[in-house]
Parts: C-alpha cells; sequence; structure tokens
C-alpha cells in the first residue's frame, strides 16, 4: 500500500468518482442512495459538501473515505481502485492517508488529549517516544499546548473539536475527511475550527472535504458541491470566479 | 503491538474497576476454590500417609476374610496361635510376627473408669507396630508363656485413670481380670484412622484368650518384614502357607487377606483423594462460571464502546488488531482474577490447615494449572465478544449513540 508515488501534479486527481452508484436494500424496500456520481478531487482543494437531509452527501462522505464501497462504479484513491480492495486494505488506506473529524468529536472518554492524539499513531506502530512527540506537535498546531492531560470530560467543544482536529492531522494525512465538524458548536467555536481548517488546507496542503449545512461553513471552501436525490446538482469552484 | 494491547487493556480496565473487579470476582472465587481445597486435600492425604508411615514402614498384616472395603472383611475363620508361628518358623524374611486380638473394655483403677481397647499379643507386637516402653518394662517370656495378668498401658489411658501419678506397679482392672501395670507406652498421638493409638491396654495373648475372650482365636496376625525384601513376594509366600495350614483346594479363593503398608495407605487415602477430586470439579465447575461472567461483560462492554470501536476502526485499525484488544482485555481480567485467586487460596489454605491440624502443602503445579486455565477461559470466553466488536461495521458502529 505504502509502495504507491504520490508524485501527483496538480493537474491529475487525487480521487476520482466514476459513475458511482449506492443501493440500499432489495426488492421494495430498495432505496438508492447515489444514482450514479462523478466527481474528481484535486489535490490541495478545500471541498463543501452541501444538500439535504437524504440527498446522498453522507453515503458519498463514507465512500470517500473508504468506510463503505459503492454498489457500482469505480473510485479510484491516487490511482488505486479502492472498491475492489478487503474490508482490511481499506483499514490501511485510512490509517495511512485519510484523516476523519466528526461531528461528535468521537473523542475517548476517560483518556487524556494526548492519548487521544496518539491513538492513529498507534496502528501505524510508532514507537512510543516519537508517537508522545508527534501528538504533542499537533495538539500545539491545534492550539491546545498545555492541555495535553485533560481528558475530553474536562474540555469545551471546541477544544475537544480541536483534539479531533490534531488527531487526524497527526499522521499528516493526504485527505482530511470532516463530516459536520461545527454541528455541536456555537459560531464563534465554528468559526475557529473552520479557521484551523483553512489553515491545514493552505499551510500544509492537506486536501479538505468537509459536509455541512451551513452555508456560512461552506465559504471557507473553495468548491461547493451540492448534492439532490443522490446526484450532485451543482459544482460550484469559487477560485476559477476569482 | 500485543504489549501496546496490554497496556490499552488495562487502562480500560483500570477506568472500570468497580465492573472488572466484579467481573473478576467469578474467577477468584473458581480458582480460590479449586486451589485451596486441593492444597488441603493434599494435606490431609499427606497427614494419613505420614500417620501410615509411623505404624512401622515394613508392617504387614494378615487378616481372616476376604478384604471388602476398610478393615475386616467378612468370612473365614479367625487364626490361631499356631499359624502365626508358622509365618514365624517357615517364612525367613520375616523379622518379627505378633498376633493380635483385640477387644473393647472397661479399665478401672480406684473410683476413675475410662472405655478403651484391650489387645492381646506378645513382646514382638512393640518392635512390629514400632511402639516404645516409655517407663517400666515391657513382658517377659514366662509371662507370656503362663499368661501373667500384667499389662502395658498407653498415654491416654494413664493420664485419664491415674492424673499424672505413677502407674508401675499400681493394679487395674479389666472386666474380672485385674491386672498389674509394669510399663507405659511412648506417647504416638493421633492415628490415620482417626482413633488413638495411645488409648491403649496391651496384656500377653494367652492372658487375653483366658481371662478376655473366653477363645483361642487370632483377629489378626501382624508382622513386619527385613529390610530390603519385596512386600509382593512375602505376599506370595504368606499367601500359600496360609492356604495350605487353612486347607484350601485349588478352586476355592483365599478366606484370608494379606496387606502391605502399601495398600493399607492406598485404601486409606484413596477416600480423600475421591473428595479432593469431587470437591476440585466441583470447584472448577464455578471456575466456568465466571468465565461465562466475564464473557457476559466483555458482550456489555462491546455494545457500550461502539462508538469509540467505531472510531478505531475509521482511524484505521484493523479488524485483527480490534480483536486482540478485546481479547486481551478478557484475558488481563481473567488471569488477574487468577492472580488474585491464587493469592486468597493460599491464604485460605494456610488458615484452614492451622485449623484443621493438617500440614499445608503448597501444589505448585495446581497453582500453575489454575492460572493458566484462567487465562485459556479468558482466551474461550473472550473470544466470542471480541469477535463481535472486529466485525462491526465502522459506519453503523459511529452513528451508534
Amino acid at each position: 500500500m505504502s509502495a504507491v508515488g504520490f508524485d501527483l501534479g496538480n493537474d491529475s486527481p487525487l480521487i476520482e468518482l466514476c459513475n458511482i452508484t449506492k443501493v440500499y436494500g432489495t426488492g421494495t424496500a430498495k432505496m438508492t442512495a447515489l444514482g450514479g456520481v462523478d466527481l474528481a478531487l484535486y489535490p490541495g482543494e478545500f471541498v463543501a459538501i452541501m444538500g439535504a437531509s437524504g440527498s446522498g452527501k453522507s453515503t458519498c462522505m463514507n465512500i470517500l473515505g473508504c468506510l463503505d464501497t459503492p454498489t457500482s462504479g469505480a473510485y479510484k484513491f491516487c490511482g488505486i481502485e479502492v472498491s475492489k480492495l478487503t474490508r482490511n486494505q481499506r483499514a490501511q488506506l485510512r490509517r495511512h492517508y485519510l484523516g476523519f473529524i466528526f461531528q461528535g468529536f468521537n473523542l475517548l472518554n476517560r483518556t487524556s488529549a494526548l492519548e487521544n492524539v496518539e491513538l492513529p499513531l498507534v496502528y501505524r506502530g510508532e514507537h512510543r517516544r516519537r508517537r508522545r512527540k508527534l501528538a504533542k506537535s499537533a495538539l500545539a498546531q491545534v492550539g491546545l499546548a498545555g492541555w495535553e492531560h485533560h481528558t475530553p470530560g474536562e474540555l469545551s467543544g471546541g477544544q475537544q473539536q480541536r483534539v479531533a482536529i490534531a488527531r487526524a492531522i497527526v499522521t499528516e494525512p493526504l485527505v482530511l475527511l470532516a463530516d459536520e465538524p461545527t454541528g455541536n458548536l456555537d459560531s464563534a467555536r465554528s468559526v475557529e475550527i473552520m479557521e484551523l481548517l483553512q489553515s491545514f488546507n493552505r499551510e500544509h496542503g492537506i486536501t479538505v472535504v468537509m459536509v455541512t449545512h451551513e452555508a456560512d461553513m461552506a465559504a471557507y471552501a473553495g468548491r461547493t458541491i451540492h448534492f439532490k436525490d443522490g446526484l450532485i446538482e451543482q459544482d460550484h469552484n469559487h477560485k476559477e470566479q476569482v | 503491538m500485543i504489549s501496546n494491547a496490554f497496556i490499552l487493556a488495562l487502562r480500560e480496565l483500570y477506568r472500570n474497576k468497580m465492573r472488572s473487579f466484579l467481573t473478576m470476582l467469578g474467577i477468584i472465587i473458581g480458582v480460590g476454590a479449586v486451589i485451596s481445597l486441593v492444597t488441603l486435600g493434599g494435606g490431609a492425604t499427606r497427614q494419613v500417609t505420614d500417620q501410615i508411615s509411623s505404624l512401622g514402614s515394613n508392617l504387614m498384616m494378615v487378616m481372616p476374610g476376604r478384604r471388602m472395603g476398610p478393615g475386616q472383611g467378612g468370612g473365614g475363620a479367625p487364626f490361631k496361635l499356631a499359624d502365626a508361628e508358622a509365618i514365624e518358623r517357615e517364612i525367613p524374611s520375616i523379622r518379627a510376627v505378633a498376633p493380635t486380638s483385640a477387644s473393647a473394655i472397661t479399665a478401672i483403677y480406684g473410683n476413675e473408669n475410662w472405655s478403651t481397647t484391650v489387645t492381646g499379643t506378645t513382646e514382638r507386637y512393640f518392635d512390629v507396630s514400632n511402639l516404645k516402653i516409655e517407663d517400666g518394662r515391657s513382658f517377659t517370656e514366662p509371662e507370656i508363656r503362663s499368661g501373667a495378668a500384667v499389662c502395658i498401658i498407653g498415654a491416654t489411658v494413664w493420664e485419664n485413670l491415674f492424673g499424672h501419678q505413677n502407674p508401675i506397679g499400681s493394679k487395674i482392672r479389666l472386666n474380672k481380670l485385674s491386672c498389674e501395670i509394669i510399663g507405659l507406652l511412648e506417647s504416638k498421638g493421633q492415628s490415620s484412622m482417626g482413633s488413638d493409638q495411645d488409648d491403649t491396654v496391651i496384656i500377653p495373648l494367652r492372658t487375653y484368650q483366658r481371662r478376655i475372650s473366653g477363645t483361642m482365636d487370632v483377629n489378626v496376625i501382624r508382622l513386619s518384614v527385613k529390610d530390603g525384601i519385596s512386600t509382593d513376594k512375602m505376599k506370595t509366600e504368606i499367601g500359600y502357607l496360609m492356604r495350605e495350614r487353612r486347607h484350601l483346594s485349588d478352586v476355592e479363593e483365599d478366606d484370608f487377606s494379606v496387606m502391605d503398608m502399601k495398600e493399607i495407605s492406598t485404601m486409606l487415602t484413596g477416600t480423600t483423594k475421591v473428595l479432593t477430586g469431587l470437591l476440585g470439579a466441583v470447584a472448577a465447575v464455578s471456575l466456568l462460571v465466571g468465565g461465562i461472567g466475564i464473557m457476559n461483560i466483555m458482550m456489555v462492554s462491546v455494545t457500550e464502546r461502539t462508538r469509540e470501536i467505531g472510531t478505531r476502526l475509521a482511524i484505521g485499525a484493523l479488524e485483527r488488531e480490534v480483536l486482540l484488544q478485546f481479547l486481551v482485555e478478557a484475558i488481563v481480567l481473567s488471569s488477574v482474577g487468577g492472580l488474585i485467586g491464587i493469592a486468597l487460596a493460599v491464604m485460605t489454605a494456610l488458615a484452614a490447615s492451622n485449623l484443621l491440624q493438617v500440614p499445608f502443602i503448597l501444589n505448585v503445579p495446581i497453582i500453575l494449572e489454575s492460572f493458566l486455565f484462567s487465562g485459556v477461559i479468558g482466551i474461550v470466553f473472550g473470544f466470542f465478544p471480541a469477535r463481535k466488536a472486529a466485525m462491526l461495521n465502522p459506519i453503523e458502529a459511529l452513528r451508534h449513540e
């Protein structure tokens, strides 16, 4: 997996969805979540995915995050055909190249911020001392230096989400997938989180894909994709307009 | 990876101290019960064998009747003095032979009386049975031959009839026989059969036959074999001799039995061993129940931590890593429980053996086995919940509330 070369120019896509469909259930209970989606994401992009609930944006996000496989169609991640990979191979892909941020933070309870951030490094088999060092610097990058030993219960919502961001970027992923990262936060905290994501996108070149309801949050992205009834309704690239 | 899993597991269990402890309790009690019961049983068995060897290591007994379980069996005519003499005369590897006859009797001295056992025998009895005379003397040859009214008493009889007065020269009454005490036995303590070896009065065999039983019967012939002689060979030789003397034809079975110490000891320790085994088995079942308790809690824990598992899977944990995490938790639970159980069992067994006056013998193999078994229980009962965790769909797990 790690043997794949990544010397991709800005013109070849990092992620390529080709006529992706996702159908749940069978017979009369059959429900089409995605009805043939074509999408290309390029390195360094900041993409917001919007749409009403049931529009297929979450399904698309799960497929992008290699958590789910499409019913049909091709999904190429850096040229690798993901839909043919096994469960374990997809897990390897996630651990090495993807970072996840969730609406509900999903930190481990009663576990210090530092240990939470260390978690993906544990699965990558990093040595303990290196793990400490990387986790500390990641926490510092999200502005939580000095909070290493606080547990999620002792942190505010905004701080918890920042720990989660530190956990996602500590492995230096190619893509950061954020599922409504500001859904549980007030607007001031939301702005902080968005600025943080933006800075990682701009300064570290991490590709960010974010699902959101709110247009204010989507405004931070360079590209907005609207889903409706399992299809892309609108794909709007702000940068091109500028 | 494995050491990492152990650290994660320990941390997780420490977070839920109370629940972890309650889960372990089943294993603690199971392992504790197995080890303490087996240890006590081992001590009891040792006690029995110790006491038997105190009877004299080369001791053999010839009894009339076929043996049917502990003690005497039925059938078969009693021996006569001549049988004992024949054994002594015809089998050269024998060191000493003591014909004995015994019955319950009340010994009376002054206003005191005491229920005890009177044994009629010869002076060889002390040698055969490993008894020593502490005070006074043994029987003389003429006393034995003539059936004199003399006796040697054990320490229990002495204490109960005389307090701590010197008994030598005094006369006690056994039924209608008044006999002079010529010796006092050295104390030997409790015997294996639960009887007190010091609770005895010994008189010459002839005196017993004439004045107590009124018959010429000999109940048991005790004998001791010379050192280095195989008791099996001895048994065959005595068997041939006795068959001849009792006029048994080739088709008839023995109507007497010859037992050596090994057999006597096997017979007596057999019961203790069976009992220990049964108790141990019951305790092992409780260990199994403890394992089911672990499985139960692990299932609850997997459900409760579904979101955590989802997060781990999303972050990139492999199925086998999640499996390992939960498996290790179960193993740590059961083996820590096992260790606590061992510690408790050793303390319990130590206290109980003091209380019951049984020797304390640490049975290391059973401790190791119990510990390993508790670990195996963790693997067996932890596997199903761990597999359930590993097989979770990350998307659904992440959504789980």
